[in-house]
This record gives C-alpha cells, sequence and structure tokens, in this order.
C-alpha cells in the first residue's frame, strides 16, 4: 500500500435518512420554482442535490406577473426575497408522469412531493397518485402565506393546530409513504403546530416556509414592492435574511420534551455552514430554494464538499452523529451564567484605525471604547466594557477585537439561581 | 470673460481616471467602511467629509452627496480631478492598512460633482448685503474659493486679474489628462455664478492699480496671485529657439495648438510635479523620444512617485544625477550640453555630454511674486513668499493671502482651503467693525 493510499481519509457518509426518507445527501431542493419540473430536478440531481420537494401540486393556478422582490444591503444584491408565487401552474397530470419519469431514472434519490389540497377527497385522490407516481415521501404545504391561505389552504391551515392535525391524520391515512408537515413561521410559537403534526401522524416537519412579508415600496411610484400593475400584494420572505428565524424555530421543536420526530430544516441555507447550523439545532435534512434561485443549482457541490470536511475535521462519521449537537446548549435566558465576563480586547498590530469601534460603542453601547489622541488605535475602558461584542460586530478585520474572558472571582451563578437560592451576582458594569 | 477656444492641442489627451459609470460608483461607495472621524478626511486640507459623501452616493442621494462636498470645498470638481489623492485622502485610507486596494475618493468625488454640475444644482445663496468690498488680487484657485466664501457672507467682491483668462494655473496649467481648461472655466462660472463677483481682467497690481488705489476703494485686500514665471538656468545658449519655460509651454498647448513637427526628442529639465507633467504631456502630444533631466535621483526627486511610475508606463526615459551646463544649437536648439553629478551633486571630471534634443523645457520652479508686496508695511516676505497665519492674515491689517502666492506652490486643494480660511477671518475681521479705507471715505 502507497503512503498516499494509507493516508487516505475515510470520507464520512454522508447518506441521510429524514423521517424514512432516503437520500444520498441531506441537500434537498425545496418545493419551489428550482423544483417545478422533472427536467430541472434531474438536472439538479446530475448537479449532487440528494433530493427534491417537487413544487406543490394541487388545483393548477394562474400566477401574476411580477413574482418576486429582494432586499440589497450596501452592494449585496438579494440578502432577502420574497416571491407572490403560488403553486404548481402546470397539470396534475404533466407533474406526475414527469415524477415517475425522474424516480425511474434517479432511483435512489429522494422525490418528495409537495400537496395543497382543500377536501378530504381532494387529498386522498391527490395521495394516491404521488403514491402512484413512485413518490419517495410527501410534504403537506400547510406554510403558503400568501395567495392560497385566502382560499382556506397553506398558513390558513398551518396557524391552526386542530386543522393541522386533521389533515395530517387523512394524509396519515391514505399514505403508505412518509408524510412530512411544512410548518409556518407565522406564528407566535412553533411548537403547538410542530406537535399537532406529531399528533396527526406526520413522519416528520420541515421548516420554515417564508414569512409574510412587504419586501419594499417602490418610492416614486408609491407602490409595494414585487408591483402588479398598480397593486402589490403580502408575499413571503425567505433568503439569507432569515436564516435566523429558521434556525430558532427549528431549535425550539428540537428541544421540546414532546416533539420527537425529525426535521427537515428549511430557511436560508445558501453553503454547508448554513446546512451543518441546522443540522447542529436538530434538522436531519435541508432543503434549499433561495440560493438555487439566485445561482443555481452548481451551488450544492461546495455544500457537499464543505460538509464531508466539517465531519472530518470533527470527526463525525454519519450524519446522525451530528444531527441536533447543538441543541443542548440552547438554554433558557434564566439558565445562563451572570458572572461569566468577557471583555473587548483590541489586537494593536491588526487594527486598521477605521475607529468604527469607537462610534459604535459610543453610540450604541457603553461608551468604553475611546479615542486616544495619539495614534488611530483606540483603547478599551476594561473597567467599564460590559463584553456585549458590538465592537467585535463592527470591526472590518478578522481577530482584531476579541473577547477575552476575565476571572472575576465570583462562582458561576444563573439568574434562576440567584432568584431561587440568593447566588451572588458579580458587580454590574456599564451602568452609568 | 471667454470660454477657451476649440482650438486646443490638449484636446488630443484622454482621462488618465476615466469617470466612473454609477455601477462603479455604487460599487465602490458600498465598499467604504464609513470609518469614525475618518483618516481621510484629516488628510484634506478643506477637510470634506469624505465617508459621508461617498455613502451619500451608496443611499442614491447624489445630489447630498455633492452637497456635502462643495459646503468644504467649492472647487470640489476641480480638486476630484487634480487632487494627488495618492499622497492624501486615498492615502491614508484605512484600507491600505489591510491590504486591501484603497477607495478611489477622487473618482467618487467627480462622480459626485459632475452629476451636480450635469444637472445644475445650485446649494449656495449669497448672504445679505453688507456694503463691504473686498479686492481680490489674481483670479486663480485660491481667489476663487475666497470669493464664493465671501459673497456667502454677503460681502461684494472684485478680482482684479491681469489675463484674459479666469481659474489660475487650474485652466492654464494642470495636465490635460486630469483636466482640461475647459472645465476649469466651467467651475469658475459655477463659483461666480452665485453673483456679486466683478471680475476685471488686464487689470495688474502695482501697475494699473496701486495698493493706495485699493485701501482707498475697498475694505479688505485678498493677495491670490499665484506664482511668477518659469525659473531659467541662466546658462549659455538658453535664448536658442526651442528651449521654453515648462509652465509657458503647457499654457501654450493648453489654450491653443503647438508646432511639433520636426521634434524627435524632448527633453524636460527638473525633477518635480511640473517636470512629471510635462514629459507625460510632451508623450501623449507624439513626440517619440522624451527623457527627464534632473540633477538628483529618482529617490531624492520632489515630484509625485506615483505620477513618475505612471510616466514610466508611458515610455518616458530619465537621465539621473545629471546637470544642464550649456544648450547647442544653430538658432534652434540641438542638444543640451550636461555633466554628471556624483551623490553629492559635485560634477563628476570627464563626464561631460550632449543630449540631443530639437525641444527643452525648463521645469526647474517658478518665480515667486512676493515683491510685489514688498513695499506694504506689515507683509513680511520669505523666499518671495507672503507670510501668512493660519487665517491667511499677514500681519498687516486688512490683508489676507493664501495659494501659492503664500505657500509657494502646493496643490489647487490647499490653495482652496487658505481661499477660504481668509475669507472666514476677513469676514470676521469687517464684522468686528474694521476697514482699509480711511474714515472719512467709508460711506462713499
Amino acid at each position: 500500500m502507497s503512503d498516499a493510499a494509507s493516508t487516505q481519509r475515510v470520507l464520512p457518509d454522508l447518506s441521510t435518512d429524514c423521517a424514512g426518507i432516503r437520500s444520498p445527501n441531506p441537500f434537498w431542493l425545496a418545493s419551489a420554482p428550482p423544483a417545478n419540473s422533472g427536467e430541472q430536478i434531474m438536472r439538479a440531481f446530475d448537479a449532487g442535490w440528494g433530493g427534491a420537494v417537487w413544487k406543490t401540486l394541487g388545483q393548477p393556478i394562474q400566477n401574476v406577473s411580477s413574482r418576486f422582490g429582494a432586499v440589497n444591503y450596501r452592494g449585496t444584491r438579494a440578502i432577502g426575497f420574497n416571491n407572490i408565487e403560488l403553486i404548481t401552474d402546470r397539470s396534475l397530470d404533466v407533474n406526475f408522469r414527469e415524477i415517475y419519469e425522474v424516480k425511474k431514472r434517479y432511483p435512489d434519490h429522494a422525490v418528495i412531493v409537495s400537496l395543497m389540497v382543500e377536501t378530504r377527497e381532494e387529498w386522498k385522490e391527490i395521495i394516491q397518485r404521488s403514491v402512484d407516481a413512485g413518490a419517495d415521501g410527501l410534504e403537506l404545504n400547510f406554510g403558503c402565506p400568501h395567495g392560497m391561505c385566502e382560499r382556506g389552504m397553506g398558513s390558513a391551515v398551518g396557524q391552526e393546530p386542530k386543522v393541522n392535525e386533521r389533515i395530517t391524520s387523512w394524509a396519515k391515512e391514505f399514505s403508505p409513504i412518509p408524510v412530512l408537515v411544512k410548518l409556518t413561521p407565522n406564528v407566535g410559537d412553533i411548537v403547538p403546530h410542530g406537535l399537532a403534526a406529531q399528533r396527526g401522524g406526520a413522519d416528520g416537519v420541515s421548516l420554515i416556509n417564508t414569512i409574510k412579508s412587504i419586501i419594499g415600496v417602490d418610492l416614486d411610484r408609491m407602490v409595494p414592492e414585487p408591483r402588479v400593475g398598480s397593486l402589490s400584494t403580502n408575499g413571503g420572505y425567505c433568503g439569507a435574511a432569515v436564516k435566523p428565524i429558521a434556525l430558532h424555530m427549528t431549535a425550539a421543536l428540537a428541544r421540546d420534551h414532546e416533539f420527537d420526530i425529525p426535521i427537515s430544516g428549511i430557511g436560508g441555507v445558501a453553503d454547508w455552514r448554513d446546512a451543518v447550523e441546522f443540522m447542529l439545532l436538530g434538522a436531519s435534512s435541508v432543503q434549499v430554494c433561495t440560493a438555487v434561485m439566485l445561482y443555481g443549482y452548481r451551488i450544492v457541490e461546495d455544500m457537499i464538499e464543505g460538509l464531508s470536511e466539517y465531519m472530518a475535521r470533527h470527526g463525525f462519521a454519519t450524519l446522525d452523529q451530528l444531527v441536533g449537537k447543538a441543541v443542548p446548549q440552547y438554554s433558557e435566558w434564566g439558565d445562563l451564567d451572570l458572572n461569566y465576563e468577557t471583555v473587548a480586547r483590541i489586537d494593536e498590530d491588526k487594527c486598521i484605525g477605521c475607529q468604527l469601534c469607537v462610534t459604535a460603542c459610543h453610540d450604541g453601547a457603553h461608551q468604553c471604547i475611546h479615542p486616544t489622541g495619539d495614534g488611530r488605535v483606540p483603547v478599551i475602558d476594561e473597567g467599564e466594557c460590559v463584553g456585549c461584542n458590538l465592537c467585535q460586530i463592527v470591526c472590518p478585520v478578522a481577530d482584531c477585537i476579541s473577547m477575552i474572558e476575565v476571572d472575576n472571582g465570583f462562582a458561576p451563578a444563573t439568574w434562576n439561581e440567584h432568584v431561587t437560592e440568593g447566588a451572588a451576582l458579580r458587580p454590574k458594569k456599564g451602568v452609568h | 470673460m471667454s470660454p477657451p477656444s476649440s482650438a486646443r492641442a490638449e484636446t488630443a489627451f484622454v482621462d488618465f481616471k476615466p469617470p466612473y459609470t454609477d455601477a462603479q460608483a455604487l460599487a465602490e461607495a458600498n465598499r467604504c467602511l464609513y470609518c469614525s472621524d475618518a483618516p481621510c478626511i484629516t488628510a484634506c486640507p478643506t477637510r470634506i467629509d469624505i465617508p459621508e459623501f461617498i455613502r451619500k452616493i451608496a443611499t442614491d442621494n447624489v445630489k447630498g452627496s455633492a452637497r456635502t462636498i462643495f459646503a468644504a470645498n467649492i472647487l470640489g470638481m476641480s480638486c476630484a480631478r487634480v487632487c494627488p489623492v495618492e499622497v492624501l485622502c486615498v492615502g491614508s485610507c484605512v484600507y491600505n492598512e489591510m491590504g486591501v486596494p484603497p477607495i478611489q475618493i477622487g473618482k467618487l468625488q467627480r462622480y459626485s460633482t459632475d452629476a451636480a454640475y450635469a444637472a445644475g444644482w445650485r446649494y449656495f445663496e449669497p448672504g445679505p448685503d453688507t456694503g463691504k468690498r473686498v479686492a481680490l488680487i489674481g483670479a486663480g484657485p485660491a481667489s476663487l474659493a475666497c470669493a464664493h466664501e465671501l459673497r456667502r457672507a454677503g460681502h461684494a467682491v472684485t478680482i482684479l486679474e491681469k489675463r484674459a483668462v479666469i481659474g489660475g494655473l487650474n485652466t492654464t496649467g494642470v495636465a490635460p489628462y486630469k483636466m482640461k481648461a475647459d472645465r476649469a472655466y466651467d467651475e469658475a462660472e459655477w463659483v461666480l455664478a452665485i453673483g456679486g463677483v466683478e471680475v476685471k481682467h488686464g487689470v495688474e497690481v502695482g501697475k494699473d492699480v496701486a495698493f493706495a488705489d485699493l485701501e482707498r476703494d475697498y475694505d479688505a485686500v485678498f493677495v491670490g496671485f499665484g506664482l511668477g514665471p518659469d525659473g531659467w538656468l541662466h546658462a549659455a545658449g538658453e535664448d536658442l529657439d526651442g528651449v521654453i519655460g515648462a509652465v509657458d509651454y503647457i499654457e501654450q498647448f493648453k489654450l491653443g495648438e503647438v508646432d511639433l513637427s520636426g521634434v524627435e526628442q524632448a527633453l524636460v529639465i527638473g525633477g518635480g510635479n511640473t517636470a512629471i507633467d510635462a514629459v507625460r504631456e510632451l508623450v501623449g502630444l507624439g513626440v517619440p523620444d522624451v527623457t527627464m533631466v534632473y540633477r538628483g535621483t529618482e529617490a531624492g526627486m520632489s515630484g509625485y512617485a506615483h505620477e513618475w511610475k505612471a510616466a514610466k508606463v508611458e515610455s518616458v526615459r530619465a537621465a539621473w544625477q545629471t546637470q544642464p551646463i550649456g544648450f547647442v544649437g544653430e538658432g534652434a536648439v540641438s542638444g543640451v550640453r550636461c555633466v554628471r553629478l556624483d551623490d553629492k551633486k559635485q560634477p563628476i571630471d570627464g563626464s561631460e555630454h550632449t543630449l540631443d534634443a530639437e525641444l527643452v523645457l525648463l521645469a526647474i520652479g517658478q518665480g515667486k511674486l512676493g515683491a510685489l508686496v514688498a513695499e506694504l508695511d506689515g507683509v513680511t516676505i520669505e523666499h518671495g513668499r507672503v507670510i501668512v497665519d493660519a487665517d491667511g492674515f499677514t500681519g498687516r491689517p486688512g490683508y489676507y493671502a493664501g495659494g501659492d502666492a503664500a505657500n509657494g506652490g502646493k496643490e489647487v486643494v490647499n490653495a482652496a482651503a487658505e481661499g477660504k480660511a481668509a475669507a472666514i477671518a476677513i469676514d470676521r475681521w469687517l464684522a468686528e467693525g474694521h476697514t482699509l479705507r480711511s474714515e472719512g471715505e467709508r460711506n462713499v
């Protein structure tokens, strides 16, 4: 055996089982325009995607023009995205024929069919046709926040746990294949909705669907965007900007003691790091739409590579070793150690003298970073620094400002311990 | 004052730094870190709030962006083109510390100010009439900036200019790949459109009008007469045809045509920024072989390194540590006798040689005009410069100075800053009730 071969690492196994739906990797196209047709999905599989959730089937609709809007920020385009497009506008016959063809050609890839209809009979029929076409799983679209909800479907179902549970139970009654329930984030607390799907018998949930939004307003026409003639309507917000909301909802379900079915994570996944975050917080697969709409199917190459390298670096051989690893570290505020103390420290050699930290601290934090009047490197008054991180966030130089742990001599004490046991808290800082 | 003729040799030049498109300006503006107490502001003699004007480009508030620029520097349009940003604002951009290309502040400033000119945006109104009159000697950048600020304060302004053109070296001396004369003329017009500024051409103080006359007719005087003619080597043969002062020659091709037929080789004597401009201009005008002759070393030249780098790229050569000692030719120059100098600038024995040339420009500095005001009590002249304090005050009550006449020859942006500072000081002095005019004539 050559040296090269003997040092060859065994690549981590990315094969995925999410709610009984198997795929070669955890990267699925979300139910959306990139998963609109068989031709597209086959190209996506060729590019490396492990699965696809077919664009929602139901009674074909008529769409408007235009349909999409975006938030651009300081020259970066589409950090947030919204749409007012509805479910499939293609005939069910065409869709099912294409599903059949895709599954025949790609038996190892996951094809999940997203569904949205109204009556029990309609659910029965469309589920039967999906199963007959060879689908590996179903995803019940209880999330769409525009257009369909006004017809009593989509988020109108997802926002009402009893309706969610009932329709989920119908689907389970009719479906021999796994059923995922796609949840809407347009609720105060995601947990009751995840539990409703679980009670209905769902094999898993996928979340989040898009967030009800107005993406912007045309300043001269004074019409919201995207504009349809002289009017607009609220749409569904997605893209990189929504990831924090999606991560929270994923984690909220993952750590709930009653909730115990798998999660397919959705919301702002654009690269392997995003995917790992969702997985660490409990998702066993991730779904991607916006990033593919913006950059194409090709982004999956980096996602697969990055995830593999990450797993190898951390010694994870399979995905189940990674999924949920960060969930125990998601705690209540009252269980945080109030005596844990950090202060900011500036690396003088790295500082470029922009003094963004000075203004940020003075105007937005606790007035403890000061110009010295002697050179451009500011000084931090550590006695006043509350360790808030704002300076580190505004600093344009990587690793220039670090948050240094301070040993203040106080034993760890949480708010809950303080309230219940009178645990001693360190003196407050930054209180002027 | 009339616009420059269209028959100008300088029109052959294209911009060395082409203007930004909207997309380029937006991309560059979005890169700006928006520093606090930004070093680029400190580096600007006029203290333009650079991060603010750049942010306004990024937010599609170009009108406000130009307002920020002009509020600090009314000559912001020409400064955007002619400032040595590499050693001022751009040179101090914190991105340099990060190993990231610095923000192209000059190009962004040009973007906003050009937009303001194109759209006809105007920002400033004259102040309520104070009844005071101020005479400004010279119509260069220092006087234009001074005049504008005085008008904002409500004082009447008269500019006395001995020449037919306005704008000073901005019109007659700026390298045409940075700015052409018509643009300097546009700026003078734009600045003076505030109204209330009388420009008297063909008036030379000390010849056509005496200081006593000014003190009779005006409440204060600003001295902004710039520099004098090109300096000469006073070497043998300097009077041959084809031996010309560089500033004089640059003015010729900026305002009219020049005949370069038969000129295959040209020499420019000097190592300052005028010399570098001149060599690049001669190359641009089509002279095949252009050499800069400087008595010092490349490292020791006073011209900006970035400018010399550009000249080298344009195929200019240099004869370092070389001293001209005489000019040869029959009626017209055909060469320059030179000696090589050692590191102590001493001639090296036996190093005499002749550099062939059909055109020789002398760029060894311009004369100073301080003597024009030397007769005035209280005014101090050193090395031909009018000595002033930070407000441009000369030491003689009512007399202020700025620009090259006082600083000895700096950038347009220095003149703009000094002219404005002097105007503020003049306004303050007048507001205190002072005047140059004698008591009995004050109300004439």
